[in-house]
């Protein structure tokens, strides 16, 4: 029995509860069960939180027999510990947030709770957020499920190991740069980076304010439109959030792409794909257009450019929010005779190498001199970048006239699969080179959702899909389509712990 | 780009951020490769192109200056590392 209640979909699991086969209780024992029976190897939780899902479950099963359940009542969600929980330490990955616990819900996390879903615990991210494979997480790496010599990505690789490994059925993770698409391309599932301001950061815990945004991990494209169904939509706490209608997701996912234009960037396949990753986003172009899709090749010349232009801004950004952590008003504090030298002494302690790496690069690309060298210059590449997307959808005017607009543009995640655990955490800038082709999208602002596209080497494969600020809709209904006509989805990976 | 021994200092400083010396010389080679990596930016031609200010334009946002509930004294200095009588205490910052 334990073992059928892993890996079942949102929908599933909804009319199992709904007809009163299974309740709550058994469907959270026994996702309880599988964290015990693999996360010792697959390592996805800086904290599990068996005794408030327990709680959280008996709830829901009160409130399904009162005729009460809404969409996410009963449901396992992995948090990546990024998300601040009001009952639970919340470290960002951190030595200097170890102990921490807030005082209150990020507004994503009062909304699940409010619909009555099970928190199994706290997902493992790389320090801050700052990272591509969980290596640079304070405490441990976590492994991907699909070969645990190898990391899951990252930063969010914590949530998306846990959903891929049948550990809780939907996560949260949080992009800045790829920091969903990215992990759930490695680990074979959904990840979706929705378009800024689409939903709440309030309680998530800074990196770079002008390009976070919190994520759904689902093992399926209409898991993900629940998902982002329960959590999208505007914040009076975040002054940031977008005051646009949410649309009901699931029934955008009508399988239906015919007339759709697809445009394929040619500068993205020229960023040293891994043969295997070009051949499967290929194919799976191809069956959009078998799908009545049409495909239009389209150039992003300054593409090539979002890597430098986002490692300026993204520690510039992060070396003022990272500020806060002082020593003083909360988190790791190590007194010394002066307040500067507490200072000096706090952060030297609590910070690790990845994040003091990019509190120093910020803070000089922000420093007297150099400002508007680095900074400026990095924001109107910025304006290049986002300008080029624009004309590319039809929404700006372009200057050759070539180029009518597109609805989507599909290319792939990342150019490689998952790579080894320490194959590149001595060299920053091939690990940053992991994110090249998801960064574009969040210096943009637009929406991307990475769907699984085949396997290389029993690897996961990912596309992504792009489309104009709030199309999340659009996306996520190519990407149901073509996961209806496939079924990479479906296979999970063999664990020792899978009856 | 190579950056100097001093310069990395004097960011540490302005990032209040202590490094061992040996962080420091890691630190030097390391942000002097990534910063090489950045200056292809500078080949660029953005004459008359703007910096971006935000990606998705938002009117002003305002809201009506109400009294609300709010967090209390306790909630707010309980991750406080030193506190004395509802204040946070922190060392003297002028001799």
């Amino acid at each position: 029995m334990t073992d059928a209640l892993i890996y079942l979909s949102i929908d599933q699991a909804r009319g199992l509860l709904d007809r009163r086969e299974i309740s709550s209780v058994e469907l959270t024992e026994a996702h309880l069960q599988r964290i015990e029976a693999v996360d010792n190897e697959v390592k996805a939780f800086i904290t599990r939180t068996p005794e408030l899902a327990r709680e959280q479950a008996r709830l829901a099963d009160d409130r399904i027999k009162a005729g009460e359940a809404t969409t996410f009542t009963g449901i396992p969600v992995a948090l990546k510990d990024v998300l601040c929980t009001h009952d639970t330490v919340t470290t960002a990955g951190s030595q200097i947030l170890q102990d921490f616990i807030p005082p209150y819900d990020a507004t994503v996390v009062s909304r699940l709770r409010e619909q009555g879903a099970i928190f199994v615990g706290k997902a493992n991210t790389d320090e801050f957020a700052m990272g591509s494979s969980t290596e640079n997480s304070s405490f441990f790496t976590t492994h991907n499920p699909w070969d645990l010599s190898r990391v899951p990505g990252g930063s969010s690789g914590g949530s998306i190991a846990a959903v891929a490994a049948g550990e809780a059925i939907v996560g949260l993770g949080s992009e800045t740069g790829g920091s969903v698409r990215q992990p759930a391309g490695f680990c074979g599932i959904v990840g979706l980076k929705t378009t800024y301001g689409r939903i709440s950061r309030y309680g998530l815990i800074a990196f770079a304010s002008s390009l976070d945004q919190i994520g759904p991990a689902t093992r399926s494209v209409a898991d993900c439109a629940h998902l982002l169904g329960a959590i999208a939509g505007v914040d009076p706490r975040d002054s940031t959030s977008a005051p646009m209608p949410v649309p009901d997701y699931r029934a955008a996912l009508t399988g239906d792409i015919r007339g759709l234009r697809v445009g394929v960037p040619r500068e993205y396949f020229e960023m040293g794909l891994q043969p295997g990753v070009e051949q499967a986003t290929r194919a799976a172009l191809d069956l959009l257009q078998s799908l009545g899709a049409e495909l239009i090749e389209i150039s992003l010349p300054s593409s090539g450019l979002a890597l430098p232009v986002y490692y300026i801004i993204a520690p510039a950004e992060a070396s003022a929010n990272l500020a806060r952590f002082d020593g003083v008003k909360y988190g790791l504090s190590v007194e010394q005779d002066s307040l500067l030298a507490t200072y000096l002494e706090s952060r030297r302690a609590g910070f690790g190498s990845e994040v003091k790496r990019r509190i120093m690069l910020g803070t000089y690309a922000l420093s007297s001199g150099y400002y508007d060298a680095y900074y400026v210059k990095a924001q109107k590449v910025r304006t290049l970048i986002k300008d080029e997307f624009d004309q590319a959808f039809g929404l700006t005017p372009n200057a050759t006239g070539q180029q009518a607009g597109v609805d989507v543009i599909v290319a792939p995640t990342s150019p490689t699969t998952a790579f080894k655990i320490g194959e590149r955490s001595d060299d920053p800038l091939a690990m940053y080179l992991a994110d090249v082709l998801t960064i574009p999208a969040n210096l943009a602002g637009i929406p991307s959702v990475a769907i699984p596209c085949g396997f290389v080497d029993d690897l996961p494969v990912s596309l992504q899909i792009m489309g104009p600020a709030f199309a999340e809709d659009r996306i996520l209904r190519v990407a149901d389509a073509y996961e209806r006509n496939t079924n990479w989805t479906q296979r999970h990976p063999a664990l020792a712990g899978q009856g | 780009m190579t950056l100097t021994d001093e310069q990395v200092k004097h960011v540490a400083l302005l990032a209040r951020l202590g490094l061992s010396d040996e962080e420091r010389h890691r630190l030097r080679d390391q942000l002097s490769s990534i910063l090489d990596h950045i200056d292809q930016l500078q080949a660029a031609d953005t004459s008359n192109v703007p910096p971006t200010a935000q990606v998705i334009p938002l009117a002003p946002v305002l809201r009506d200056d109400t009294v609300a509930p709010s967090l209390t004294v306790e909630q707010v200095l309980a991750n406080a590392p030193r506190t004395e009588d509802g204040f946070i205490k922190v060392r003297a910052i002028l001799d």
